[in-house]
């Protein structure tokens, strides 16, 4: 015989000033198993769920029914009351009637009867609740983490100092990322580089990090705990283990017509190549579509010159299959194609540049050796206009919706330092607003508009016009003068919005992981959980899940690491009870339910059953693997026969459930 | 017409060969015309074995049980028994390895309903030759000269016989294939209004006994435990005749046999109150089919039916309704 | 007699909500108190693909007059795919039900995400009020005849 209490809470006022508590909790004591009911003022304070306790024990409650807020809000809570007073915390059904009630009625005796009947569904439902237990499933005691960019990396090293072993996959041939293409960082302006690289050196030491550099992943099959992934090594046609770094065979290649993607293909680079200089892992690698041997079969001189032996020209895609009890994803971005804003000239002359390519141009690594001279004839550009939002907070739909985040304060940045440079270049920025939330940001904005005498222009520019002296003719307007201006400019830098690297959404399906329209991961929570993704096990560290700058991208690292961290610290998991089962006795085994599982969480075996008189049969029948089944039910309606019933969402409960909520 | 002793002939040399153990074939009922399935499990029970005009019964579902008792059986297999047995084979419920399929040609079988409402009398005999079906009464002796006005309502939209895996053939040129849609039916009834739609089915459905010959017959429904006998679902209940269970049993069957229903029209060839059951389940294939690309069930062994995959491109619910009505426009 | 037919017609409605996105938005609708009528009741299923056809003609049977089905969006279902399921299952079950002469628009599927608590009190306010036009609902209750006959 079941006993049920029901609590009814007032929530303050929220509930009570709507909803009769009193009335709710008199009529359900006459309902058909309820051996208690009572109302307090606020059931989850430590008061309120000390009656449930009390009444738990006092009337010998084999379920409870709570009338209060959301049960996304307080059903944990109530759940581990129950379970302190020895009750099964899966016996505890909330009614909500407050955000379903109180909240969006006003007529007192309307919202007092939908209270009661809300209280009587979930007495009808926990009359067929059973107790339910959680499960476990073990924990492979290492991380993955896509992406080798400052994301990656300081999510490896910190996983990797809490005594974690940790992969990284970086589909590049160096780790890196776009920090290594940058030349200073802001506020402080730091060299990029000199930051970047020891922390790089620091993955390639570290013997918990296992870099696989030029590979992809290939597929990703299991669940928080106990992933399996494939990942596919692209042939780099050098042998990893032999080639010593040396860079002869880079002297030697006769293919020197490759565009230097490190140096935004501002200037070519041979076929066999080492990124740039403090790559790691230090190894060259063959680009199949440069390389002469690799197209026509002739050539073979870095193979004659690399005294390591380490060339190898039949080099295969290897596939790598390794377990891992969490994914960190950290897959970065890159700058949008200018394609639908030819008023900028980007296409029509190299003196439009992206600020990216401003890095490079500015970098001592870089194409012209850190001198900034113009593309198209390598003089010093005199006049300098900069021009902010090109495809961010641009609702035309050519560009993206979204803020790009840091496009203010490197412009402010390029300023500044083309000013300290050069102090007789004129620098102009056309601006739509100057956004410098964070920590010395906007000091370092007014520095250069104080300090280094930057022209501000609030405005937007029309159309940037090549002119036949060579120089650029820029068409703007000055909002604050209320006036059209030009400016002759020698380079025109384009502050270009950023969008998440296009692999991820190859990646994001493998992960099962949501993804929104502006292909940004989803986080599971916007403001609790930012770097959890909604699939458990997976997290999201950088600019993969929304624009932000380097610190904020490797405070994001480090909360991924401690995620990950405390989920390996852990040897078992423990796992949500309210999933499928399947019922053995009438199962057809016709595999329908496998095909709607998305988690792949059913199987079939061959099982014996026991007839009549002695006799067996083999059926086959499902299998559900309770580590793998989210719960979502999916499967229950594909059976045909009900075989497969949802614990805690059981088919007789919600029938139920319906009966009662239709009655008047 | 498919001769009788050329399928004895072949049963007897299989049992004879020790090939299997057991024969899924028709027996003789009571009358000339209420054949019906039967497993014969040696050679001299084969005495009892038919096949005529009226062998309409589809012996695929059987094969179930059979195979289950690992017991290897020779099954004759008509062209909308083909499409049956290929789906079972689809959801693992026949054991391949146990069966021995011999796909025989049809050229219609007979509705002992329609011959019962153009003569007087007690049947003694039906014969059919080619087109000319003669029918012997105690009263006389009549003779019609076009089969197709007794045929079953399912021959009547024949499909033909679909590609069944390693099987024997006998006689399939033989085969009957309607030219007719099989959808006018479901047509006419989408045109009606809602209140007319509504009478019609109030009416049919009314006519149910809850025998459950539909659900015995039918080979998609050949649940291990029926969600009406199951406890656990909810929808059992021992209740009066307008109970839940009750009135929304077709409705459940129709959609538990969607994506999964070949068509066979077994359903309503056995329906002693004559509710035309499969035009239910067409509903469903022809809705199916326009929404979501043709799908024929039991044509192919893996195939995956339309509603248990999906594309990004379907249509919201509401839209996908008011596309089902407006494709008889 | 005359009494009960001038009594308003308050039409029974149940709402099926996944309890990742819909069910949230319900709370958010709550929060945000935006009003829709109190005969819109809820019941929370884990993803909109756990409702069998079954539940809704339960719900029709036991009295309801209007059942409408709400879950993530199509592309951000918690579970993935689930809803993309329901989509079809649902416009199958709808269409035939159609079929059978029950008024098309006593069902009804709407997405409805975490975020559109706003979305939530509009549908629900729109699919009460077109229920309310069509009053009462006795088909499904009545698919046989009953009494004499």
């Amino acid at each position: 015989m079941q006993r049920i209490g029901v609590f009814i809470c007032w929530c303050g006022s929220n509930i009570a000033a709507t909803v009769d508590v009193e009335k709710v909790s008199e009529v359900i004591k006459q309902e058909k198993g309820v051996v208690f009911a009572t109302n307090y003022q606020y059931m989850c304070s430590e008061n309120g769920q000390q009656i449930i306790k009390n009444a738990i024990k006092e009337y010998n409650l084999t379920g409870i029914v709570i009338g209060s807020c959301s049960p996304r809000m307080h059903e944990a809570t109530f759940r581990k009351a129950a379970q302190a007073a020895g009750l099964n915390p899966y016996m505890v059904e909330v009614a909500n009637i407050r955000e379903h009630c109180s909240w969006i009625h006003k007529d007192r005796a309307e919202a007092t009867e939908k209270a009661i009947i809300l209280v009587r569904t979930a007495i009808a439902k926990v009359l067929l609740n059973t107790p339910l237990a959680e499960g476990e499933s073990p924990v492979t005691k290492r991380a993955l983490v896509i992406g080798g960019g400052i994301a990656g990396i300081q999510t490896a090293l910190d996983i990797a100092e809490a005594g974690f072993e940790v992969d990284i996959v970086e589909k590049n041939a160096t780790i890196g990322g776009r920090m290594a293409q940058i030349d200073k960082t802001f506020p402080t302006l730091d060299c990029s580089a000199c930051i970047l690289t020891p922390k790089m050196v620091d993955c390639a030491q570290n013997e918990k990090i296992d870099i696989l550099s030029y590979s992809e992943i290939e597929s990703v099959q299991g669940f928080v705990g106990n992933f399996t992934v494939t990942i596919r090594k692209k042939a780099r046609y050098v042998d990893e283990n032999k080639c010593t770094g040396c860079k002869v065979c880079m002297q030697y290649c006769p293919s020197k017509k490759g565009l230097n993607e490190f140096n935004m293909n501002m200037n070519t680079r041979t076929a066999i190549y080492i990124p740039f200089a403090q790559a790691i892992p230090n190894v060259a690698v063959i680009d199949p579509e440069q390389c002469i041997k690799l197209k026509t079969g002739k050539c073979g001189v870095c193979k004659l010159k690399c005294s390591a032996g380490a060339i190898n020209y039949d080099m295969k895609d290897e596939f790598i299959e390794r377990k891992y009890g969490a994914i960190v994803v950290a897959t970065g971005f890159k700058p949008i194609d200018l394609d639908n804003f030819n008023e900028y000239a980007y296409k029509d002359s190299k003196d439009v540049i992206t600020s990216l390519e401003l890095e490079r141009l500015m970098n001592a690594a870089g194409p012209t050796n850190g001198v900034l001279l113009r593309p198209s004839d390598n003089a010093h550009p005199k006049d300098i206009t900069f021009i902010q939002c090109v495809g961010s907070r641009d609702v035309s739909g050519c560009g993206k919706p979204y803020c790009s985040k840091i496009c203010c304060m490197y412009t402010a940045k390029h300023a500044m330092l083309i000013r300290e440079k050069y102090p007789d270049t004129r620098v102009h920025v056309f601006y739509i607003d100057v956004r410098t939330p964070g920590k010395n940001y906007d000091e370092f904005y007014r520095r250069a508009v104080e300090q280094y005498d930057v022209d501000y222009i609030k405005g937007m520019v029309g159309k940037v016009f090549p002119m036949a002296n060579g120089k650029l003719l820029v068409q703007g307007s000055n909002l604050l003068d209320n006036e059209q201006i030009f400016i002759e400019s020698d380079l025109v830098v384009l502050a270009t919005a950023i969008e998440p690297e296009p692999s991820v959404r190859k990646i994001a399906t493998l992960l099962a992981t949501s993804i929104d329209t502006n292909n940004f991961l989803t986080e599971a929570h916007p403001k609790l959980r930012p770097v959890e993704s909604p699939t458990a096990g997976i997290y999201l560290a950088g600019v993969c899940q929304g624009p932000r700058d380097i610190p904020e991208t490797v405070s994001m690292a480090s909360a991924c690491a401690a995620k990950v961290i405390g989920l390996l610290v852990k040897d078992k998991l423990k796992t949500n009870p309210c999933i499928a089962l399947t019922n053995e006795n009438m199962c057809n085994g016709c595999s329908q339910c496998a095909n709607v599982c998305a988690y792949g969480a059913i199987s079939y075996i061959e099982k014996e059953f026991r007839l009549g008189g002695g006799k067996t049969e083999v059926r086959r029948v499902s299998y559900v693997n309770p580590a793998v089944c989210q719960g979502c039910g999916a499967c229950t309606v594909t059976c045909p026969s009900g075989a497969i019933d949802l614990k805690g969402f059981s088919s007789k409960q919600i029938m139920s459930e319906v009966e009662t909520i239709c009655k008047k | 017409m498919v001769n009788r002793d050329l399928l004895l002939k072949r049963a007897e040399e299989l049992f004879d060969a020790g090939a299997v153990e057991r024969v899924l074939g028709w027996t003789n009922g009571e009358f000339s015309y209420d054949q019906s399935p039967a497993v014969f499990s040696n050679k001299e029970d084969l005495a009892n074995f038919v096949y005529d005009a009226f062998c309409g019964a589809n012996l695929s579902k059987y094969l179930i049980e059979q195979t289950r008792q690992k017991k290897k059986t020779a099954v004759f297999l008509k062209g909308c028994d083909t499409f049956s047995f290929n789906q079972l084979l689809n959801e693992k419920r026949i054991n391949r390895d146990f069966v021995k399929p011999i796909v025989i040609g049809c050229e219609g079988k007979l509705d002992i309903n329609k011959i019962k409402e153009k003569v007087e009398g007690v049947i003694e005999d039906v014969s059919v030759e080619g087109n000319t079906v003669t029918i012997k009464t105690l009263d006389g002796t009549y003779t019609f000269d076009d089969k197709r006005e007794f045929m079953l309502e399912k021959c009547l939209s024949c499909r033909g016989i679909a590609e069944v895996e390693d099987a024997e053939e006998i006689d399939i040129e033989h085969q009957f294939v309607s030219d007719g849609d099989r959808f006018s039916m479901v047509h006419k009834l989408e045109n009606m209004t809602e209140d007319e739609r509504f009478a019609f089915w109030q009416a049919e459905l009314s006519k149910c006994i809850r025998c459950n010959a539909c659900r015995n017959v039918c080979p998609a429904c050949s649940c291990v435990k029926c969600v009406f006998d199951n406890d656990q679902s909810g929808v059992w209940t021992k209740a009066p005749a307008d109970s839940f269970e009750e009135q929304c049993f077709h409705i459940i069957r129709a959609f538990h046999v969607a994506g999964r229903c070949t068509d066979c029209g077994e359903c309503s060839r056995v329906c002693p109150s004559h509710i035309p059951l499969h035009l239910l389940n067409r509903k469903f294939i022809k809705d199916s089919n326009s929404l979501y690309g043709e799908y024929q069930a039991g044509v192919e062994t893996d195939a995956v039916h339309p509603l248990i995959k999906y594309t990004e491109q379907d249509l919201d619910p509401t839209k996908a309704v008011a596309k089902t009505e407006g494709s008889n426009e | 007699m005359q009494e009960v037919e001038n009594k308003e017609f308050i039409p029974t409605i149940v709402a099926f909500c996944c309890n990742w996105c819909s069910y949230a938005g319900a709370d958010l609708a709550g929060t945000s108190r935006l009003e829709y009528p109190a005969n819109v009741k809820i019941i929370r299923v884990p993803c909109s693909c756990r409702v069998n056809p079954m539940f809704i003609l339960k719900a029709f049977q036991s009295g309801a007059d209007g059942v409408i089905l709400c879950g993530c969006h199509p592309g951000d279902c918690h579970y993935m795919t689930g809803n993309y399921y329901t989509r079809r299952r649902m416009s199958l079950l709808f269409s035939f039900l159609n079929y059978l002469g029950i008024e098309k628009e006593r069902t009804r599927v709407e997405w409805v995400s975490a975020a559109e608590g706003a979305r939530f009190s509009m549908v629900m306010n729109d699919f009460a009020a077109k229920i309310k036009e069509l009053g009462e609902n006795k088909r499904l209750q009545d698919l046989r005849i009953k009494g004499d006959r």
